[in-house]
C-alpha cells in the first residue's frame, strides 16, 4: 500500500506566482510525430523552468485562441525545456500544433499528481499505454530506465490503432534494444506487411512477465482501454492499490476551483491526473461521471 | 505418443488437465510445422483440426473482395488457433497464416469430438478451457472495433 504523502512530498512545489497568469515560453524545436500530432520543446523566455514530476501537466495557451491541458512528455532530468506532445483535436490544440519555431506560447503549471515512480522502487513495473497515452507515460519511462537498478522487471506495453499511427516509433525501437526490459507493441488493425502483434493492448498483459504480488502498474490511454487494462491487470493478480491511471477530463482552471474536471468528489486537475485505481474504482464504472 | 502427451501437458491450454484425459487427447494429436507465409487453414475449408501453438506467431486474416487481407489478430506460443471445429458446419471463417516458422500440435477435430461425445467429462474439461478463451477474444474484438484511438 502506498502512502499518499510519500510521493506527494517528493513532488515539486506548485509554480510560484499567480496560477492564473501564464508565463511566456518560446518554441525551440518542433518534431512532427504523426499527421495530426507534434512534439514541442519550449523554454521560458525569462527565468528558470519550474521543476516537475512525471505525470504532471501544463495548461498551454495559444494566444487569442484558448488554453488546453497537455501532459508533460519530456525527461524530468532535462531542466531547461518542457516537452509536450500535442494532437490537433480542437481550436486551441490546432493553434498549438500550427506554431512555428520561435513562436511564443503561454504556460501555466506544472499541475497535478505524479506517477509513483519513487514509491515503486523495488517492484516490477508494468507500463500500459494506448495511443497518445504514451506521452504522459514517457517521463516515467525515462525515469525508470535512468534508474534501472532500482526496479525489478520492467514491461512496456503499447497499443495503437495502426502501424502508421505509432507515436515515438524510434524511441520504442530504442527501448526495445535494452536487454533487461520488455517492450511489446500491438496494433488494432494491420495489413499483412506488419509482422508484429495485432490485437488490443490489454491482451499483452497476460503475456507479460511480472510478479503480480509485487508489481506497480502505470496505465494511460482512452478510458475504455484503461477499463479493459485494469480488468486484465486484476485478472493477472495485481492489487487495485498498485494500479495507477492517468485520468482525462475537461480541465480549465487547473487548480481545483472551477469544477469542470470534477470526477465524483475529486477534481482531476488537483487530485489527478494520476489516480490510484482503488480510490476511484467505484467511480470508474459510473457512466454519467 | 508419450512425447505428444508430454508436449500437451506442458502447453498452457492444458494446464491442470486430468492426466487420463491428456492421454485421450494425445490420441487425436500430431505435430505440425509451418514455414513463414504458409497457411494453417483457409477460410471456407472444413475445420478438421485445431492447433496449439508451441513456437512462432500465427496471424488471423480476413479477406474481402478487391481488398488486401486485413490481419485481425495474432496468436503466440501457449495460445490456440481455431474454434470452428466445435460448431457445425465445422468450417473456418478466416485464414490462419504463419507469420514466421510455426511449430504446433494439431488436434483432429472429428476424433476429439467423438471422444468428447463418448466421455462427457472430457467434453466438459475441453469446454471449460475453450469458453474463457472465446469470451476473452470476443471482449477484445469489441474493444478493437470501437476504434478507441480515433479522435473523439
Amino acid at each position: 500500500m502506498f502512502t499518499e504523502s510519500a510521493e506527494m512530498a517528493r513532488m515539486p512545489p506548485a509554480a510560484s506566482g499567480d496560477p492564473f497568469v501564464p508565463r511566456i515560453y518560446c518554441v525551440d524545436r518542433i518534431r512532427r510525430e504523426l499527421s495530426d500530432t507534434v512534439t514541442l520543446e519550449i523554454t521560458p523566455s525569462q527565468g528558470p523552468r519550474p521543476r516537475y514530476a512525471p505525470g504532471q501537466f501544463n495548461m498551454l495557451y495559444a494566444f487569442g485562441v484558448g488554453e488546453v491541458a497537455i501532459s508533460i512528455s519530456g525527461d524530468c532530468a532535462d531542466d531547461r525545456t518542457f516537452v509536450h506532445t500535442v494532437r490537433d483535436v480542437g481550436a486551441a490544440s490546432r493553434a498549438i500544433t500550427s506554431l512555428d519555431v520561435g513562436a511564443a506560447i503561454g504556460v501555466r503549471g506544472p499541475f497535478g499528481t505524479a506517477w509513483p515512480v519513487t514509491d515503486a522502487e523495488g517492484s516490477d513495473i508494468v507500463i500500459v499505454a494506448g495511443g497518445l497515452g504514451l506521452a504522459p507515460l514517457r517521463p516515467a519511462i525515462y525515469h525508470v530506465l535512468a534508474n534501472r537498478s532500482r526496479y525489478g522487471r520492467i514491461a512496456i506495453l503499447f497499443g495503437t490503432r495502426h502501424p502508421q499511427d505509432m507515436l515515438y516509433r524510434d524511441e520504442l525501437a530504442a527501448w526495445r534494444r535494452n536487454l533487461d526490459i520488455s517492450v511489446e507493441v500491438t496494433v488494432d488493425h494491420a495489413d499483412r506487411d506488419w509482422r508484429g502483434n495485432v490485437g488490443v493492448v490489454p491482451a499483452l498483459i497476460a503475456r507479460a512477465s511480472f510478479d503480480p504480488h509485487d508489481t506497480v502498474a502505470l496505465v494511460c490511454g482512452p478510458e475504455i482501454m484503461m477499463r479493459f487494462a485494469v480488468n486484465a491487470l486484476r485478472d493477472a493478480g495485481v492489487a487495485p492499490d498498485h494500479i495507477h491511471l492517468s485520468m482525462e477530463r475537461n480541465m480549465k482552471c487547473a487548480i481545483g476551483l472551477c469544477g469542470h474536471c470534477q470526477f465524483g468528489p475529486q477534481f482531476v486537475c488537483k487530485d489527478g491526473p494520476v489516480m490510484r485505481f482503488d480510490r476511484i474504482a467505484s467511480l470508474f464504472a459510473v457512466r454519467e461521471i | 505418443m508419450k512425447g505428444l502427451e508430454r508436449i500437451l501437458r506442458e502447453h498452457a491450454f492444458f494446464a491442470g488437465f486430468p492426466e487420463d484425459q491428456i492421454a485421450l487427447v494425445a490420441g487425436c494429436a500430431r505435430n505440425h510445422r509451418f514455414d513463414a507465409g504458409q497457411y494453417l487453414f483457409r477460410e471456407g475449408e472444413p475445420a478438421n483440426e485445431f492447433f496449439l501453438i508451441r513456437h512462432g506467431k500465427v496471424a488471423l486474416d480476413i479477406a474481402s473482395p478487391g481488398q488486401p487481407p486485413i490481419v485481425m489478430s495474432t496468436l503466440e506460443p501457449g495460445e490456440i488457433v481455431g474454434a470452428s471445429w466445435l460448431v457445425p458446419p465445422y468450417r473456418w471463417t478466416f485464414d490462419a497464416r504463419a507469420v514466421e516458422l510455426v511449430r504446433a500440435i494439431g488436434i483432429d477435430a472429428a476424433c476429439l469430438r467423438g471422444k468428447c461425445e463418448a466421455d462427457h467429462h472430457l467434453g466438459y474439461e475441453m469446454m471449460k478451457r475453450f469458453a474463457p478463451i472465446l469470451v476473452k477474444r470476443l471482449h477484445a474484438t469489441r474493444l478493437q472495433v470501437l476504434n478507441v484511438y480515433g479522435k473523439r
